[in-house]
């Protein structure tokens, strides 16, 4: 804006025209406008023809079409390689694993018709009529190549872990096995046959995650290395396939007539015409009926109301908290500092007057509410006491911190954060309540993402507001996160009996061992003071009232289209 | 001329250079690097991913590497959108930029000399009070309130008529480029119409109008042979200025109405500390400025001989 | 040339018919009075040390601090209603517990829905009829009656248990009428078609302790359930975390218009330094540090700031105002540099600065004397101009997440935070945009206002 200085000097004196003006000058004024407008119409329809893209309405019942707002674009689409919410869910309409979650969230048969899973192994049968969309029959060597893939340290999947439970699967990660040394075979086409390193309980659940699908290795070696860069340089065995993947616009989705259970789905096409994760411009977007679904903000809600829009709510199965470091020069290695801390959270407070959303919990467990126990919720089975705030019993806590720290008053900490708007309003609240309880000052450290990992890996922080969600539908995916080999322990916590525990869970095939392990967890975790858990992420967002059978799911894909239809 | 011409080209050519130096050391100086996500991975994995990406090497050597592959066009494959190259991001993406700065300079352009001459005409009446006093506000409100606001009206007009009139977010069609652009025009129009102003009054009380008035022309004869002609002269001599602001200054636009330019782009790399994408737009937009320059200064040269003196 | 020690004596000679008739006047004094002609300048000087005022008087007149946060007032509007009701201590209510009754078929509404306890913003407690053959319940409220289309509003609460027919809601309880509607799900969570509502008329409380630790009433002990008192006075309302929008903005005026005034300030000190000495040495070394400035000024100014100020950011618990004024003045110092070299050029060429040459007049002495105070105005009028170029760059860093540092306020980051609450409560928007395009409007005029008043070109003609 610095070409303001070239702006009109106030000590010109009166004009002439500006005195005197009939409306034939305004006349010439207005005709040099309407040739002006002329060219300007020339002038877009040009830009236009330049541009490409446009979406349709939210919801079109003739062509059985959808319109929705992704969050932005999948780097790539290869199964092995894919860490993101957004190809997950791409993957999740375009692809098919062994096994699926059905619209009641139960795990039900997807390539595989059969299976069964003993201790050490287990067995899939492939349906004869799953095919590829070149036509082509899915085969157990699909399986077989992908999975190698993933553990093939030359591709170099951050994901490889999920296979971790895959006979000699870290040793070939490492590089130090061969491929074909990895507990997967195809007995013949049909058959999959997989051995395990130790009892997997959850493995079914386990295949339902992206990075189990099937890759057709001919197709793969054809597109020499350009493999699911772009539409056509993937094959699909999904409900749908893509139709067009314009980069930075827009992705469509279409019907694949090839899918073995075609039937199923009612809904011809899915056009992600927005990347976008504004959620100003998507909610506009639906108020325009430009975008079948829209997620609401805090902010939001009064309008959602005035608007008398159905809303509703799920929870996406993420579990935030306070986590310490733990290393040896910290201060937050100090157990009573850390109980200070810990006494005088008040999660509730955090929930029902900042955050402000319906759908999010105040966090008392690393383990949310909806995880499955040995027969009904975990948390119900295994409740953990979480008393209200306790000031006081922060200020002792704090007291004994500082004398055995041998320093003058109450410390000040860093707090890592990334630089998202809710981020720092919590990190704020926090500030202030730590302030006001304990007299501890905070100095926010707000982050870009990468940097902040950076500093996260590096310990570089005292406290880090982070967050965990589940990869599959088993307490383990939140129990070994501090276990002391997680690189994910960012704060190095370091505790020999939850170390067992989290063996014993991971080792064991009864459901009540490993829940009793699991429980012992959750309760090291919080005597420990390991972390301060904040809350449970859920959202609450709106639909095209036209649009059935959305579902709305922790662990899966998430939103998933692939059962809904137009009513 | 020719002379000055090519040592115009090389000057740039150093220029481009020592911008693509200054964006790859103030990069890597960063920490964190495009490498890291929320799921850690084995040390042996991460040396693979370094070695794939060549982040392995000292950082002397991939400077050379980079340097050289610049040179021959190839600003290398995005981090984040792991299959394409960023020649091709940069394409598709400043194409949308470029429409929508394309559009926004012809409309503040337009705008700022239509309200400029009714301003002029109207002085210190009721449409010059109205038209200023929205100047001023086009010069004095962020242009991130503006784009939201702008936003939001165009939801209620939608409403209000009850079909889509333009569309509130999104890219591809005519409907779509309107309303952020004229979002984006609209600093710079309120700019020029005050300029424009100004200048009509200046020379509404020059010599030769004076002289033309007293020769018995018609006012509107004056008014468009005369006055108008002279006034743009100096509004369309601070376009060029402007052109640049408005590219760069596109940023907010994208984001708020979803739109898949390249400023938006550079947001989103700058987060995942996209190496590819940051050094490759840096260097695009600042070589595109630069050339637009010697663009403008070899034309001077033709019509003025003694900028080539100097 | 009056005192001195010259050797000769002065002749003395006195000429009453050539006295001037108005008073010699220097530039300066000359321009001051020129701006004062201009009304509108004026007017933007006022404004310009009204905003001084405001930020540095501001903060100890309106002591509030900016920091602290009124959680029972979170995002209030200027003018809002601020009585309460003293209320007993929040004690964790248990809930109702029912024996789940087996059915089949859809469920049904429950029959009644209670509201247990007064309704207050601390918690609304409802409880309900056990619905046969439900496997649980969801609870929704809204500030707007369901009928007669079935908006049932915000799904408040998800129940999993039939056992649990019981619900306390204390999320953002605003003193307001609320409808609060409770479906039953069957055992896969479908929901029944029915519902049965009831409202809940929520009344405003403090506790006894949390008033006498906000400093409304000198001790818990003055004041006894059922009383009123009035909450913390907020003359512009608050934010989204409850603070004083007032001391915010005056906090957030330190930054912005420290960012505006001192970044333009330095880089324009950079500047004179390093156009004078390009200008003065000329040459081979002129065109040395000049072609250095060119690439400077080719380097993209938002990329670079976006880059830079995510580099320099690397130390924690940094205000990030530091950042950013670095980055700021690393990219802007060309340009003026540019203008000063121009300037001593043009200035070079002068008749007086031969004169002076001819008197033995030093290059130090030429410098300082002649060449610096003659560039002075096209200084400060650059100065002025930079200001508003300055606070917007401040607003757009803010505006993509790279602005300063939570819980620093800056104008810029309390417009951005204000745009996503725009709908609901305005104000948040409202007084900081007004605060930045009065403080971008008067620095324009003024600069507008001094550049004429400056220009020595006009005042030749005039």
């Amino acid at each position: 804006m610095s070409e303001i200085a070239d702006t009109p000097s106030p000590t010109v004196p009166e004009g002439v025209a500006g005195t005197g003006l009939d409306l034939r000058s305004l006349g010439q004024v207005l005709y040099l406008g309407g040739i002006g407008v002329a060219a300007l119409g020339v002038l877009l329809w040009l830009l236009a023809q330049w541009n490409e893209g446009g979406a349709g309405e939210a919801v079109d019942p003739a062509t059985g079409t959808i319109t929705l707002s992704l969050g932005g674009e999948p780097p790539q689409l290869d199964s092995t390689r894919g860490t993101d919410a957004v190809s997950f869910n791409i993957l999740g309409h375009t692809m098919e694993g062994l096994l699926r979650y059905n619209a009641e969230n139960r795990l039900v048969g997807g390539v595989a018709q059969d299976w069964e899973i003993g201790d050490t192994t287990a067995t899939f049968w492939l349906r004869p009529e799953a095919r590829w969309s070149n036509g082509e029959p899915i085969t157990a060597h699909d399986f077989v190549f992908s999975w190698r893939k993933v553990l093939d340290p030359r591709n170099a999947s951050e994901y490889a872990f999920i296979l971790y439970g895959l006979k000699n699967a870290e040793a070939v990660n490492r590089g130090e096995m061969p491929l074909e040394e990895l507990g997967v075979y195809a007995v013949d086409d049909r058959t999959l046959e997989v051995h395990l390193e130790r009892p997997v309980p959850y493995f079914d659940k386990l295949v339902a995650f992206a990075t189990y699908n099937p890759i057709n290795e001919t197709f793969y070696e054809s597109r020499e290395g350009r493999y699911a860069a772009d539409a056509e340089d993937l094959l699909y065995n999904g409900p749908f396939t893509i139709a067009s993947w314009v980069h930075g616009a827009s992705i469509r989705l279409e019907k694949n007539p090839q899918y073995w259970d075609a039937e199923r789905i009612r809904l011809n096409a899915i056009d992600y015409a927005y990347f976008t994760t504004d959620s100003n411009a998507i909610i506009n977007l639906f108020k325009d009926n430009k975008t079948a679904l829209a997620g609401l903000v805090a902010e939001n809600l009064d309008d959602a109301l005035q608007r008398r829009w159905k809303i509703k709510r799920f929870s996406d199965g993420a579990v935030f908290f306070m986590e310490f470091n733990h290393r040896e020069d910290r201060l937050t290695r100090n157990y009573h500092l850390r109980k200070a801390i810990q006494a005088v959270n008040d999660s509730p407070e955090l929930v029902y007057r900042i955050i402000k959303l319906p759908g999010n919990l105040p966090g008392a467990s690393l383990f949310p509410v909806w995880l499955k126990g040995v027969d009904g919720y975990f948390r119900q089975e295994y409740p953990l006491a979480d008393p209200p705030p306790d000031d006081e019993a922060g200020r002792r806590h704090l007291a004994l911190a500082i004398d055995e720290l041998g320093l003058d008053g109450p410390p000040t900490l860093v707090m890592l954060i990334g630089d998202s708007p809710t981020a720092k309003k919590q990190a704020e609240y926090y500030q202030n309540l730590y302030k006001q309880k304990l007299g501890i000052d905070i100095k926010i450290d707000a982050q870009i993402f990468k940097q902040r990992l950076a500093k996260m890996t590096a310990g570089d922080f005292d406290l880090v507001m982070a967050g965990w969600g589940p990869d599959y539908d088993d307490p383990m995916t939140f129990a070994d996160l501090f276990a002391s080999w997680n690189e994910n322990n960012r704060g190095r916590f370091d505790n020999p009996e939850l170390d067992e525990a989290v063996d014993v869970a991971r080792s064991s095939s009864d459901p009540k061992t490993r829940m009793d392990a699991m429980a012992q967890v959750q309760q090291i975790l919080y005597d420990e003071a390991a972390i301060v858990v904040n809350y449970e992420r859920g959202s609450v967002y709106v639909s095209h009232p036209r649009l059935k059978g959305i579902v709305r799911r922790a662990v899966g894909t998430d939103p998933d289209y692939t059962g809904a239809w137009i009513e | 001329m020719f002379l000055y011409t090519i040592k115009r080209l090389i000057q740039g050519i150093v220029t481009v250079w020592f911008i693509a130096t200054a964006t790859f050391f103030a990069m890597h100086g960063v920490p964190g690097d495009p490498l890291m996500n929320d799921k850690a991975v084995l040390p042996e994995i991460r040396a693979n991913l370094e070695a794939r990406y060549g982040l392995d090497k000292p950082i002397a050597a991939q400077y050379w590497i980079y340097l050289k592959n610049m040179a021959s066009g190839d600003f290398g494959i995005s981090f984040t959108q792991q299959n394409r190259e960023v020649n091709d991001i940069i394409r598709e993406h400043f194409k949308v930029s470029a429409t929508l700065g394309i559009l926004a300079i012809v409309f503040a352009a337009f705008g700022g000399i239509l309200w400029g001459a009714l301003t002029a005409l109207y002085r210190n009446r009721m449409p010059d009070i109205v038209i200023m006093f929205l100047v001023i506000l086009g010069i004095s409100v962020p242009g991130f309130v503006f784009a939201a606001l702008g936003q939001l009206s165009v939801v209620e007009i939608n409403d209000w008529l009850g079909f889509t009139l333009f569309p509130v977010a999104g890219w591809g069609t005519v409907q779509h480029m309107i309303v952020p652009s004229m979002v984006l025009g609209l600093g710079t129009m309120a700019f020029l119409t005050r300029l424009m102003r100004s200048s009509m009054l200046e020379i509404a009380n020059s010599d030769f109008i004076r002289t033309a008035r007293s020769k018995g022309l018609p006012v509107t004869r004056i008014l468009r042979k005369h006055q108008l002609r002279n006034a743009i002269l100096p509004v369309i001599t601070v376009l060029g200025p402007s052109i640049a602001a408005i590219t760069t200054g596109g940023f907010v636009v994208e984001l708020v109405f979803a739109i898949p330019g390249l400023g938006r782009y550079f947001v989103q790399a700058v987060q995942q500390s996209d190496y590819t994408v940051i050094m490759g737009t840096t260097v695009f937009y600042g070589a595109f400025l630069v050339f637009m320059v010697i663009v403008v200064d070899v034309i001077y040269g033709f019509v003025d001989p003694r900028v080539r003196l100097e | 040339m009056a005192e001195g020690t010259l050797s000769w004596e002065r002749v003395r000679v006195e000429r009453e018919v050539e006295t001037v008739s108005r008073p010699s006047l220097s530039y300066w004094q000359d321009a001051w009075i020129r701006l004062k002609a201009n009304r509108r300048a004026l007017i933007s000087l006022y404004l310009v040390v009204a905003l001084l005022v405001f930020t540095v008087l501001g903060p100890f007149v309106w002591t509030v601090d900016p920091a602290a946060q009124d959680l029972d007032q979170i995002s209030v509007p200027p003018g809002a209603d601020r009585t309460a009701t003293v209320a007993e201590d929040y004690r964790p209510w248990r809930g109702v517990s029912a024996t789940p009754i087996e059915g089949s078929g859809v469920p049904v509404a429950p029959a009644t829905v209670t509201v247990a306890d007064q309704p207050t913003t601390n918690a609304v407690r409802l409880h309900w009829d056990p619905v046969a053959g439900a496997g649980g319940y969801r609870v929704y409220r809204n500030r707007f009656d369901p009928e007669p289309d079935g908006a049932l509003g915000l799904p408040i609460a998800e129940i999993l248990s039939p056992a649990n027919v019981s619900f306390e809601d204390r999320l953002d309880l605003k003193a307001e009428t609320y409808f609060y509607s409770v479906v039953a799900l069957d055992g896969s969570g479908r929901e029944s078609a029915s519902y049965t509502t009831v409202t809940a008329d929520v009344t405003r409380v403090i506790t006894a302790r949390e008033a006498a630790a906000k400093g409304l009433i000198e001790n818990a002990t003055d004041v006894s359930a059922g009383d009123t008192v009035k909450m913390a006075f907020h003359p512009l309302g608050t934010d989204y975390l409850g603070r004083d929008m007032l001391a915010r903005l005056m906090h957030g005026a330190r930054v912005s218009l420290f960012i505006g005034i001192v970044a333009p300030f330095f880089f324009v000190i950079i500047g004179i330094l390093y156009g004078s000495a390009a200008g003065f040495m000329g040459g081979r070394a002129d065109q040395v540090l000049m072609r250095f400035a060119d690439f400077v000024v080719a380097l993209p100014f938002l990329l670079f700031m976006i880059l830079l100020r995510i580099l320099f950011n690397v130390e924690s618990g940094d205000s990030g105002i530091g950042p950013m004024l670095v980055a700021m003045v690393l990219l802007s110092w060309p340009a003026a540099a540019r203008l000063v070299r121009g300037q001593i050029l043009q200035i070079r060429e002068e008749g007086y600065i031969g004169a002076s040459r001819l008197l033995g007049a030093k290059t130090n002495y030429l410098v300082l004397r002649h060449m610096i105070p003659n560039t002075m105005g096209v200084i400060l009028v650059t100065l002025t101009f930079a200001v508003p170029s300055a606070i917007f760059t401040e607003a757009f860093l803010s505006f993509i997440g790279m602005g300063v540092a939570p819980p620093t306020p800056s104008w810029g980051s309390m417009c951005n935070e204000g745009l996503k609450t725009m709908l609901t409560t305005p104000h948040e928007l409202i007084a900081p945009a007004a605060f930045i395009s009065i403080t971008v409007l008067a620095f324009n005029l003024l600069g507008d206002g001094l550049r004429d008043a400056l220009d020595a070109r006009m005042r030749a003609t005039e």
